[in-house]
């Protein structure tokens, strides 16, 4: 038994029970933080502000939506949209950030790579936050199928296919999946459920052990410098601030943080406000039917470059390709076998790789929205085999590279 | 030591009762995803055949899919080569093209060209000829015939009939 003692205010009493003084260093005013580091480290307070901002919306969608087939699409573009006060705020909100948190992830990734954040210790790191991309994924996916409009239904039709692997032509267990021979009530009833429990619990639980994993080995910086936290962190309690390679997480580092997250919500809500369109495809505005195609079907922006990599070769070729993409971002911190963990500029061909992996998912997510015909077709091959090739490449280059 | 041994039996033990508790579960798990009766039940749809006017297109509803049913006429037929022949489903007196309305290629529905005699899809230009063999790229197979027996003048779709079983067995449709 502890020995407890009459508390001298609130904060003691607390702090005698929930050790609130110990947990407030552990996550905060003694969580260090290197100094030099730029706004690319933001992205990461951006993102957790963003899962929020679609938590909270999604908790008031939730309300008014209907996960049935007759009523899903009312209960969207009706309801929600024209009935419910601010009902449009929500959904734009949620829309937004579905599309915008993407951007944000493919930024956060590459800083990483360009920094070398993903090795020397901050592997777990790296997969844990790629295992989000997935969750993530799954997440848009299976909330992309809820207004049962055209694109919903079609998408649905369309990704669920995709597990008939090609000529295996597993069709049961793609009929599993859906639990009719089409998407129908039992597919909107499931995918509702992943969409607004399993997924996002996995995705708490994964956005948890990133954070975990990034206790260790600490936030990588802009020169890849191995700091020693321990000396560095007793040098600045001992008042020498101005000396020490770190800083406090909470509030000196998160002041900084937040700064970027306030430029980024205004640049949010002017999109919310003014530009909520790019989020909102026309088509998904016709009500879903099982008899008529669009005419182009195509997925949201931020899965485009995937698509574009199924979609220039002939079945088989292009499913093994598109698994290829999918999980081979996983394997980064092994495929690099350079033992440099600093910035791309300073790598050699490494540097050369970079910036073509960059621009090579740039030129496939254009490709992957245009439709493929004539030269739009030829150069999106030749970035689906490019993708393919630099992904081959990287253990070859990255094993030569001299030591820095 | 003894103690050690003991806390082993029980912590095997227990590992045994959860696994064959996991196992269960995964199991009730699947069977759960599994589409029901009543879907499974609607997996049948009976066509009375003798309502379809030749040269004339119509789009059924089987399984959610759009299933197209066309009434040749006696110069279709007598146009034919031997590879279209085996394709031809005959219901009594007359033949017709029975096969999924949808393109082989990614699952867009094609259109029927009535003067061409031919379907034509829009997404990707793959086109097919009058019992839907391809005749142009990208589709990598002719269009689908679903599970089919004759059952006198009808057609009942999702039941596998001796008909049916030959053309799968010659490769005609998957």
């Amino acid at each position: 038994m502890a020995n407890f003692t009459k508390a001298t205010s609130i904060y003691d009493w607390l702090n005698q029970r929930l050790a609130i003084e110990k947990v407030e260093k552990v996550l905060g005013s003694e969580y260090w933080i290197p100094k030099n580091i730029n706004f690319l480290w933001a992205m990461g307070m951006i993102l957790v502000v963003t899962f929020v901002l679609l938590l909270v919306s999604g908790i008031f969608l939730l309300m008014y939506y209907q996960p049935n087939v007759d009523t899903a699409f009312d209960s969207v573009n009706f309801t929600i949209m024209r009935e419910v006060g601010y009902g449009w705020l929500w959904r734009h909100v949620h829309g937004v950030a579905a599309s915008v948190v993407f951007l944000i992830i493919y930024i956060h990734m590459f800083t990483g790579i360009y920094y070398g954040s993903y090795k020397k210790g901050r592997e777990m790191i790296w997969i844990s936050g790629m295992l989000l991309f997935v969750a993530f994924s799954a997440e848009a996916f299976s909330g992309y199928m809820l207004p049962w409009g055209q694109m919903s239904y079609w998408a649905g039709m369309v990704i669920t296919n995709l597990f008939a692997g090609g000529s295996l032509h597993a069709d049961g267990l793609v009929e599993w999946i859906r639990g009719d021979y089409v998407p129908a009530q039992a597919f909107l009833t499931r995918f509702f459920m992943l969409h607004v429990l399993l997924v996002p619990l996995a995705i708490i639980g994964l956005i948890g052990l990133h954070f975990g994993a990034l206790r260790i080995p600490h936030v990588n910086n802009l020169d890849g410098e191995e700091i020693d936290f321990e000396a560095e962190s007793k040098k600045y309690l001992a008042g020498d601030k101005a000396g020490s390679k770190v800083i406090r997480f909470s509030n000196d580092f998160m002041s900084k943080d937040m700064m970027v997250v306030g430029f980024y919500l205004v640049f949010f809500f002017y999109l919310v406000f003014y530009h909520y369109g790019f989020a909102m495809d026309p088509v998904n505005f016709d009500p879903a039917d099982g008899l008529k195609t669009p005419a182009h079907i195509y997925p949201e922006w931020y899965f485009l470059w995937s698509y574009e990599i199924l979609r220039p070769f002939s079945t088989d070729i292009g499913l093994m390709a598109f698994a290829f993409s999918q999980v081979i971002f996983v394997a980064l911190p092994f495929l690099d076998r350079s033992p440099n963990a600093v910035p791309a500029s300073r790598r050699g061909l490494f540097k050369y790789w970079f910036w073509a992996m960059l621009i090579d998912m740039i030129a496939l997510t254009a490709m992957g929205k245009l439709p493929p015909e004539g030269a739009f077709s030829t150069i999106g091959f030749v970035a689906a085999v490019a993708f393919i090739g630099l992904w081959i490449a990287l253990p070859i280059i990255t094993y030569f590279e001299k030591k820095v | 030591m003894k103690d050690n041994s003991r806390r082993g039996f029980m912590g095997k033990a227990f590992g045994g009762v959860a696994a064959v508790g996991a196992v269960a579960s995964l199991f009730a798990m699947k069977k759960s995803w599994d589409p029901l009766p009543s879907v499974k039940a609607a997996g049948f749809t009976t066509l009375d055949m003798s309502g379809y006017k030749e040269n004339e297109l119509v789009t059924e509803k089987w399984r959610g899919k759009p299933i197209f049913v066309l009434k040749y006429t006696e110069e279709m037929l007598e146009a034919m080569d031997e590879a279209q022949k085996p394709r031809v489903i005959s219901v009594g007196e007359a033949s017709y093209l029975v096969t999924l309305g949808l393109c082989t290629h990614l699952g867009c529905i094609p259109s029927y060209e009535k003067e061409d005699k031919s379907f034509a899809c829009a997404c990707h230009g793959g086109t097919y000829d009058i019992v839907g063999n391809v005749t142009k790229s990208p589709p990598p197979r002719a269009l689908d015939i679903p599970p089919f027996t004759i059952r006198g003048n009808t057609l009942v779709l999702g039941e596998v009939g001796p008909e049916w079983l030959k053309m799968k067995e010659n490769g005609l449709t998957l």
